[in-house]
């Protein structure tokens, strides 16, 4: 049997285009998780809310998904600011957050799931638009516009956060309040308004994720739960909260999945991430960039 | 009191909870009264490893799955005897799969702490945190394996033909499964409760508090989490084994239902983690409650409700009800002293 290379080689444009849009999934926990230490397991519930309020829009008014992210964007900064609210005052400044913590989010990815279902039920729902059924070939290599705009904007999210991150006021206190609170403090901001707000931007995301997601498939309540394994497989893989190690570690994974689902079965591509995880988390967890 | 009083306490308890249940006389009692035990079980294997020692695990439904499956492909055992074994080694494995229910119980049991061990293993070197995340991975691993398995159903599920009754005392099978639950409710909360007061449940409440600390004064920190995420795992695989009886139809999705996970870390939170009592007082109010709403609303809502009494209560009632009763006593007791001091000086 000769190796199919066509196969291969469009299996891993694939891979790469999936790895794109997972980087948007899991920027935000890398903000959340690795840099504030805040364990928002619940980060996948607000994507998939993301995706059911485009889907929403799209159906009755026929509006783009990203368009419609962009208009809810301040409204998920404002739910991200009160979900930090809340958590701060009732786990972080009780130093509650690791068992209770934990509990809070993973009790308000279990809620908004079961409202979902309760009000959308489980039936798969799916957007419209112009561009998700074209595809651009190049010869033999198809390069679909359902992945390759999600991927664009995926990074084009990724690249204007880390120039945030790195380049303004507000940005650099926020890497500061991962390095030592205290001392943030003593300069005269306010580490818990940083740490809100960054928070608040972690959520935002979502409603952009959201919407990538529902371009690239048919999203159901529970798909969410496929998605927590891998922000966090990716977000520990690229060292955590760090953005381009996020890209690195969401391409490699999007290429392993796209590959098993291409030479084994889609059936088995949920286990790649979470065994990659697993010996992540065994053998290095400071992840390839780690600090 | 001592262990063994408690035992044969506790073995009161659940003789006079059977009988209650015979006089009934509804085999619905015995349906939803094994949900509720399961729970039981499940809640107190949580908190071996989340309220004694503090990490939080949400692979419930892994470990329960994995008691599950292992019956069902002991279940399946003679088929694939029959296929490949001669016929006196065959007609040898027909005879004697599947074992009876406890014997089930103890093989998911040894499976499921074997998994345990190893998840801990590879994962509780790192920060706690870490070790959830691996348990919630550990999960869809587990679940991806079973769909892609062919001989115990793979996504088609597997069915497990239910006995009417219990051959030799001919008694009502699903009445069996509850006695066997039942026992083995005791069974977990024994563990529980001589746990919590042996040097054992002290090292675990060191870890909780302050591992470092304990690390640094000599606990071995990484063997104790060990200990606790096996006997936590094993009980969990446990309760897991006898239900593809009770069901008679096991599939993946169902066997590793987010409900599952959701329940065995809502009953103690609710209840409370610091002793054995917690995890029993919330699976009985919160196993009750969702089979009321389960029978009169809708199954959907009554996970919603268990759901957001989780975010409520540990947001505003951190140490569950009994931290609540604690609480109270404190009040009633100041009081009461705050009386007596004021009768003694007016006298």
């Amino acid at each position: 049997m000769t190796f199919p290379v066509e196969l291969f080689i469009n299996a891993l444009i694939a891979g790469i285009l999936l790895g794109g849009f997972y980087a948007a999934v899991t920027v935000g926990v890398s903000i959340s998780f690795g840099i504030l230490d805040i364990v928002n397991i619940a980060h996948p519930a607000f994507v998939i809310l993301g995706s059911y309020i485009a889907y929403i829009v799209n159906q009755r008014l026929g509006v783009d998904p990203i368009l419609t992210a962009l208009m809810v964007l301040p409204a998920f900064y404002a739910l991200g600011a009160l979900v930090y609210q809340v958590y701060y005052v009732s786990f972080e400044k009780r130093g509650q957050e690791a068992l209770r913590g934990l509990a809070f989010f993973f009790g308000l990815l279990f809620v908004t799931e079961v409202t979902l279902i309760l009000v959308f039920g489980v039936d798969y729902r799916y957007v419209q638009a112009a561009y998700i059924d074209q595809t651009i070939r190049f010869g033999a290599f198809d390069l679909p516009m359902r992945m390759l705009i999600p991927c664009v904007i995926a990074l084009l999210l990724l690249a204007s956060l880390q120039l945030f991150l790195t380049k303004s006021y507000t940005g650099r206190a926020i890497m500061a309040v991962a390095q030592d609170q205290m001392a943030l403090q003593l300069m005269a901001a306010d580490p818990i308004r940083i740490k809100r707000i960054a928070f608040a931007l972690s959520i935002a995301t979502t409603a952009i994720a959201g919407a990538l997601l529902i371009i690239i498939q048919p999203v159901e309540p529970s798909v969410g739960r496929e998605y927590i394994g891998r922000v966090f497989a990716i977000c520990v893989l690229g060292g955590l909260g760090s953005l381009p190690g996020t890209v690195i570690g969401a391409m490699l994974l999007g290429i392993m999945e796209s590959l098993t689902a291409t030479f084994y079965g889609p059936s088995w591509a949920p286990a790649v991430a979470f065994g990659f995880l697993l010996l992540t988390l065994a053998f290095r967890p400071a992840g390839i960039l780690g600090r | 009191m001592r262990t063994p009083v408690f035992i044969v306490a506790a073995l009161i308890v659940a003789a006079t909870v059977y009988g209650l249940a015979r006089l009934a006389g509804n085999d619905y009692v015995f349906f939803a009264g094994y949900v509720i035990l399961q729970f039981v079980v499940l809640a107190t294997a949580w908190n071996v490893l989340g309220g004694y020692c503090g990490y939080v695990n949400f692979g419930s439904a892994a470990f329960f799955a994995l008691g599950a499956y292992t019956t069902v492909s002991l279940v399946k055992l003679p088929n694939l005897a029959a296929k490949y074994l001669p016929e006196g080694l065959a007609s040898l494995v027909a005879a004697t799969v599947p074992p009876p229910i406890p014997v089930l119980m103890i093989v998911g049991g040894l499976v499921a702490g074997l998994v345990g061990l190893g998840t801990g293993y590879l994962t509780l070197r790192l920060r706690g945190v870490f070790f959830a995340i691996a348990t919630l991975a550990l999960a869809v691993v587990l679940q991806t394996l079973i769909v892609n398995w062919d001989y115990v159903g793979g996504s088609r599920g597997a069915y497990v033909i239910r006995p009417q009754t219990l051959a030799p005392a001919g008694i009502n099978y699903v009445e069996y499964l509850f006695v066997m639950m039942l026992l083995l409710s005791v069974a977990a909360l024994t563990v529980a409760r001589a746990i919590e007061r042996s040097q054992l449940g002290y090292g675990f409440a060191t870890i909780r508090d302050d591992e470092l600390a304990a690390e640094a004064s000599g606990v071995p920190t990484l063997r104790l989490k060990l200990v606790a995420t096996t006997i936590s795992g094993a009980l969990m695989g446990m309760a897991g084994a006898p239900f593809p009886y009770y069901i008679g139809y096991l599939e993946p999705s169902s066997a590793f239902g987010l409900a599952y996970a959701v329940n065995s870390i809502a009953m103690p939170m609710i209840g409370g983690t610091t002793s054995w009592v917690g995890p029993l007082l919330g699976a009985l109010l919160l196993g009750t409650l969702q089979q009321v709403a389960t029978v009169t609303i809708s199954s959907a809502v009554s996970l919603l409700l268990v759901g957001l009494l989780l975010v409520g209560f540990v947001i505003i009632a951190p140490n569950g009800l009994l931290g609540l009763f604690g609480s109270l006593r404190r009040r009633m007791g100041a009081a009461r002293a705050a009386g007596e001091s004021a009768k003694a000086g007016a006298a």
